[in-house]
C-alpha cells in the first residue's frame, strides 16, 4: 500500500528533498569560494544607505565540516530509512515493524516474570499479592473499559465481583471467556410471546420471579407465555450458563431494571459481544487476569 | 618665459586590500597563565562548583542518596524532599529564579556567570591547568605544537590526553550518578555490569566534557552560546565591565622603565600585549567591549602585574562602568550607581520569588491525590437502591514512611464511601485505588454534582481535598 494517492506526489517529495540537499551543497560551495576584500577594520567594503558597512565575521572551518557531515548524514539517512517519497529504504524499516519487534522483545523480557506463576493454579495465584497486582494492571488495560475499574460493570456490562456468572464462574470458564470472548444473543421474542399485552404480562412474571415489585395479576397471566423464554432461561428463569442465558430469578439486572426495560428487551432482543483476547494477550497474561477476576468474586474467607 | 609645467599630484593607487574568505581556519589560542586577584577568584569558583558537583552524589541522607533524580521510578529526592513529576512547578520556579539571578548579576557586573561559574569556563580552566603542568607555559606549548613530531612530544600529548580523558570520564560517571545511585553505579562499574544506557551517558557526557573543555573551548562561547548574543540586552551604561582606560593608556608604546611617560607624550599602556596573551577567548580588550569577552578579569590581573613592574598605578584595565570611565568616578560613586531602578527591581523580584519558592516548599503537603472518574460507567444503581459512581484515586505518598490514608467524601446528603478502610501506601510510592461513592436514590436531582474527596493521613496532619463530579442519571 502506498502512502501517496499517486506516484506524482511520491516523486514530488523525493525530488524536492534531493533538490534541497543539492541546494545546501551548492550554497556551501559558492560561499566557500567567495572572497571578500578585507579592510583594516574588517569590513567587506560593501557600503549602503550612506554609512552602513558590512563586517566580515568569518565562520570557523569546523562549522563547514559540521555542515558537510550533516549533508552526508542526510543522504545516508534517506538511503537507509524511508523518507524519499514511497521509497522504503534499504533497511526496510517501518514504525509498525519496530513496534512489533518491541512487543516481541517486551514479551520475551516478561517471560521470567510470568514463569513464577506457571506452576500455580488459578486459585493459588488469586491469593498471591504480586500476581494480583499484575492481574489488576492487566485488568485496567484490557477490561476496565467495559467492566469498570472496580470490575463492577455497569448497564450492559456484567459485574465480575458477584457470584452470578452468565457463562460459568469456574477458573476454567473464566479463562475460556477471556481467551475466546463471548457472544450473547437474545432474539426479539415479542412474536413468540404474543400481543404487546402478553409481552407486558411476561415482563411482570419475570419481575415476580425474583420478588421485585410487580403486578401479580399480569404476572399470573404471563406465566404460561414464559414457556417461549424457558427454552433458554429455563423453567422459573433459572438461567443456563451453557448458553449464556442469564438467570432471571435473582435481583441482578444486567440490561436495566423494571418493567419498561424488560419489555424493551423482549421486543428488540439483545446482542452483546465480549471480544476475544486471544492473540492480544499471552496465555500467561490471561491466566493472571482470570485469577484476578476469580479472586474478586471468591474473596478469601474472612479469618475470625 | 617658459610655461610652468604643472605636475599633477596623483594619489598612489591604494594597496589592494587583502582578500579573505567567508570561513576561516580556527586559530588555536594559547592562554598564558596569570596570577592575581581575579585568577584566584576563578580558582575558588572552580573548587566550589566542582566540590559540589563531584561530591554531592556521594553524600547520603538517611538510607538513600541525598540528591537523586530517579528517572526510572519518576521520583526526585533532594535533601528531605521527595518530589513527583507533578511537582514540576518547583523546577519552573527554580528556572525562573536562576534566570532572574542571571539578569541581576549581569546588570550589576556583566558576565560574572561566564567568567567564573559556567561549566564551559570551569572545565576549560581545569583542562588548561593539566595542559600547563604537562606541556609547559604558553611559549613552551606554542613551540611544542610547532615542532616536529618527537618521542617527547608524543609522550607529552599522550599523557595530557589520558589525564583529560580520565577527568572527562569521571565527570560523566558523576553525572550519571545523579540519576542512578552512584554507589550502585560504582560497584556495577567494578564488576563491569553497567546498564547500556548508563554506559552511553557516561561516555556521552565524558566525550562532551573532553571535546568542549579540551578542544572547543572559546569556540563554544563565540559560536554556540546564545547567552553571549543577548547579554547586551542586560547591559547599560552603569554595568561593570572589564574595560581598558584609553584616556590613561593611549598613546600606547613600549618604553624603558626609566622614561617618564608624561614627558615622552605617552600613555600608561606599554603595549606588552600580555592582556591579549592571557585572554581565554583571544581578544584584545583595548579595542573596547566585545561580545567575545567573557568577563573573567584575567587581563586585569595581567595588566596590574605589568603596571606594578613599571611602577605605575594599577587598574589601567579594570572593572568599571561606561559612565564611570567617562566621568572618572571613584569607587564610591560607582557603588552609588549600582543601586539603580533596574537593579532594585531585579533584586526585589528575585527576593520575592525565592521567598515564595521556599515558603511553598516548606508548606508543601507530602501527599498528592489525582481523581479520575471511571471511564466506562457513568452511574449505576446497586442493591439497596443506591446510586453509585466509581472513581480511581491515585494516592501519592511523598514521605519516606509507610502511610495509611483515610478517604472521606462530602458534597451530597447521605454520601458514603466504599471501601472505607484505610489505604496503605509504601514510602515514596503511589497507588491507584478504585473508590465507589454512593448516595440514596433520589438524594440529588439528575445532573452532575460537585463532590469533594478528603484524603488524610491516618496518623498525621497531611490532608488533601480534591474536587470530583458525581453524576446522577435521569
Amino acid at each position: 500500500m502506498s502512502d501517496f494517492i499517486n506516484n506524482f506526489w511520491s516523486s514530488y517529495v523525493a525530488v524536492a528533498s534531493l533538490l534541497s540537499i543539492l541546494g545546501c551543497v551548492l550554497l556551501l560551495w559558492l560561499t566557500a569560494r567567495k572572497r571578500v576584500a578585507s579592510d583594516s577594520d574588517n569590513t567587506t567594503g560593501h557600503v549602503w544607505d550612506e554609512d552602513l558597512r558590512e563586517s566580515n565575521n568569518p565562520l570557523p572551518m569546523w562549522w563547514v565540516g559540521m555542515f558537510v557531515l550533516t549533508i552526508v548524514f542526510g543522504i545516508g539517512y534517506l538511503a537507509v530509512f524511508p523518507g524519499l517519497g514511497s521509497f522504503k529504504g534499504t533497511f526496510d524499516w517501518s514504525s509498525r515493524g519496530e513496534y512489533e519487534q518491541d512487543v516481541a522483545k517486551a514479551t520475551q523480557a516478561l517471560e521470567p516474570v510470568y514463569a513464577r506463576y506457571t506452576p500455580m493454579s488459578i486459585e493459588e495465584a488469586a491469593r498471591d499479592p504480586q500476581a494480583r497486582a499484575i492481574g489488576e494492571r492487566l485488568f485496567m488495560n484490557s477490561c476496565a473499559q467495559c467492566h469498570g475499574s472496580d470490575a463492577r460493570g455497569s448497564k450492559g456490562f456484567p459485574n465480575l465481583t458477584d457470584a452470578d456468572w452468565l457463562h460459568g464462574g469456574t477458573p476454567d470458564k473464566i479463562v475460556e471467556s477471556i481467551t475466546h470472548g463471548r457472544t450473547g444473543v437474545m432474539p426479539p421474542a415479542a412474536a413468540m410471546v404474543g400481543s404487546p399485552d402478553d409481552v407486558k404480562n411476561v415482563a411482570n412474571y419475570v419481575l415476580s420471579l425474583s420478588g421485585e415489585p410487580h403486578d401479580s395479576l399480569r404476572a399470573g397471566l404471563g406465566k404460561s407465555k414464559f414457556t417461549a423464554c424457558a427454552a433458554c432461561h429455563g423453567i422459573g428463569g433459572v438461567g443456563n450458563a451453557a448458553m449464556g442465558a442469564p438467570r432471571l430469578n435473582d435481583r441482578i439486572w444486567l440490561h436495566g431494571y423494571g418493567e419498561a426495560a424488560i419489555v424493551q428487551i423482549i421486543n428488540e432482543g439483545k446482542h452483546s459481544t465480549m471480544p476475544a483476547q486471544d492473540g492480544r494477550l499471552t496465555e500467561a497474561q490471561i491466566k493472571l487476569l482470570a485469577s484476578y477476576v476469580w479472586g474478586m468474586s471468591n474473596p478469601p474467607a474472612a479469618t475470625p | 618665459m617658459r610655461r610652468k609645467t604643472v605636475i599633477p599630484i596623483v594619489s598612489a593607487p591604494p594597496a589592494a586590500a587583502p582578500e579573505v574568505g567567508l570561513y576561516e581556519a580556527t586559530k588555536k589560542i594559547y592562554p598564558r597563565s596569570v596570577q592575581g586577584l581575579f585568577a584566584r577568584w576563578r580558582w575558588a569558583m572552580v573548587f566550589l562548583t566542582q566540590l559540589v558537583f563531584y561530591g554531592m552524589p556521594w553524600v547520603e541522607w538517611g538510607e538513600r542518596q541525598m540528591v537523586l533524580f530517579d528517572l526510572a521510578a519518576r521520583r526526585f529526592y533532594i535533601f528531605g524532599l521527595v518530589l513527583y513529576p507533578q511537582d514540576l512547578i518547583y523546577l519552573s520556579g527554580l528556572l525562573v529564579v536562576s534566570a532572574l539571578a542571571l539578569f541581576l548579576f549581569t546588570a550589576v557586573a556583566g558576565r560574572l556567570w561566564c567568567g567564573y561559574a559556567c561549566p564551559q569556563t570551569v572545565y576549560t580552566e581545569m583542562f588548561l591547568w593539566v595542559e600547563q603542568r604537562i606541556e609547559g607555559n604558553r611559549s613552551a606549548r606554542i613551540r611544542l605544537d610547532a615542532g616536529a613530531l618527537s618521542v617527547e612530544k608524543l609522550g607529552k600529548k599522550a599523557l595530557k590526553h589520558s589525564v583529560w580523558i580520565a577527568i572527562a570520564l569521571w565527570t560523566g560517571f558523576t553525572f550519571v550518578g545523579y540519576f542512578t545511585p552512584v554507589r550502585e553505579l560504582g560497584s556495577a562499574l567494578l564488576q563491569l555490569q553497567m546498564g547500556s544506557w548508563e554506559v552511553f551517558w557516561v561516555f556521552f557526557y565524558g566525550f562532551a566534557t573532553y571535546g568542549n573543555a579540551g578542544f572547543m573551548r572559546e569556540q563554544v562561547c563565540k559560536y554556540m552560546c546564545p547567552y553571549a548574543r543577548f547579554q547586551s540586552a542586560m547591559f547599560d551604561r552603569d554595568t561593570l565591565i572589564v574595560s581598558y582606560d584609553p584616556q590613561r593608556g593611549e598613546p600606547r608604546a613600549p618604553r624603558r622603565k626609566t622614561v617618564d611617560p608624561r614627558s615622552a607624550g605617552l600613555g600608561d599602556c606599554i603595549d606588552c600585549s600580555l592582556c591579549v596573551q592571557v585572554c581565554p577567548t583571544g581578544i584584545d580588550i583595548r579595542e573596547g567591549l566585545q561580545y567575545e569577552c567573557i568577563g573573567c578579569g584575567l587581563c586585569v590581573d595581567a595588566c596590574d602585574s605589568v603596571m606594578d613592574k613599571m611602577g605605575y598605578a594599577p587598574r589601567l584595565i579594570r572593572y568599571d562602568t561606561q559612565n564611570g570611565m567617562e566621568a572618572g568616578w571613584s569607587r564610591r560613586q560607582l557603588w552609588r550607581r549600582v543601586l539603580r531602578p533596574r537593579v532594585l527591581v531585579y533584586t526585589a523580584l528575585l527576593a520575592l520569588l525565592v521567598a515564595g519558592l521556599l515558603a511553598s516548599l516548606v508548606a508543601r503537603t507530602p501527599l498528592k491525590v489525582d481523581v479520575v472518574r471511571d471511564r466506562a460507567s457513568l452511574a449505576r444503581i446497586v442493591e439497596g437502591g443506591r446510586l453509585e459512581n466509581v472513581y480511581r484515586l491515585q494516592i501519592m505518598n511523598a514521605t519516606e514512611r509507610t502511610q495509611h490514608y483515610r478517604i472521606a467524601a462530602r458534597g451530597i446528603e447521605g454520601l458514603s464511601v466504599s471501601p472505607d478502610e484505610a489505604i496503605e501506601v509504601e514510602p515514596a510510592q503511589a497507588r491507584w485505588v478504585a473508590v465507589r461513592l454512593q448516595v440514596p436514590y433520589g438524594a440529588a436531582p439528575a445532573g452532575s454534582h460537585t463532590v469533594h474527596f478528603d484524603i488524610r493521613e491516618a496518623d498525621g496532619a497531611a490532608q488533601v481535598s480534591e474536587k470530583a463530579v458525581f453524576l446522577v442519571p435521569r
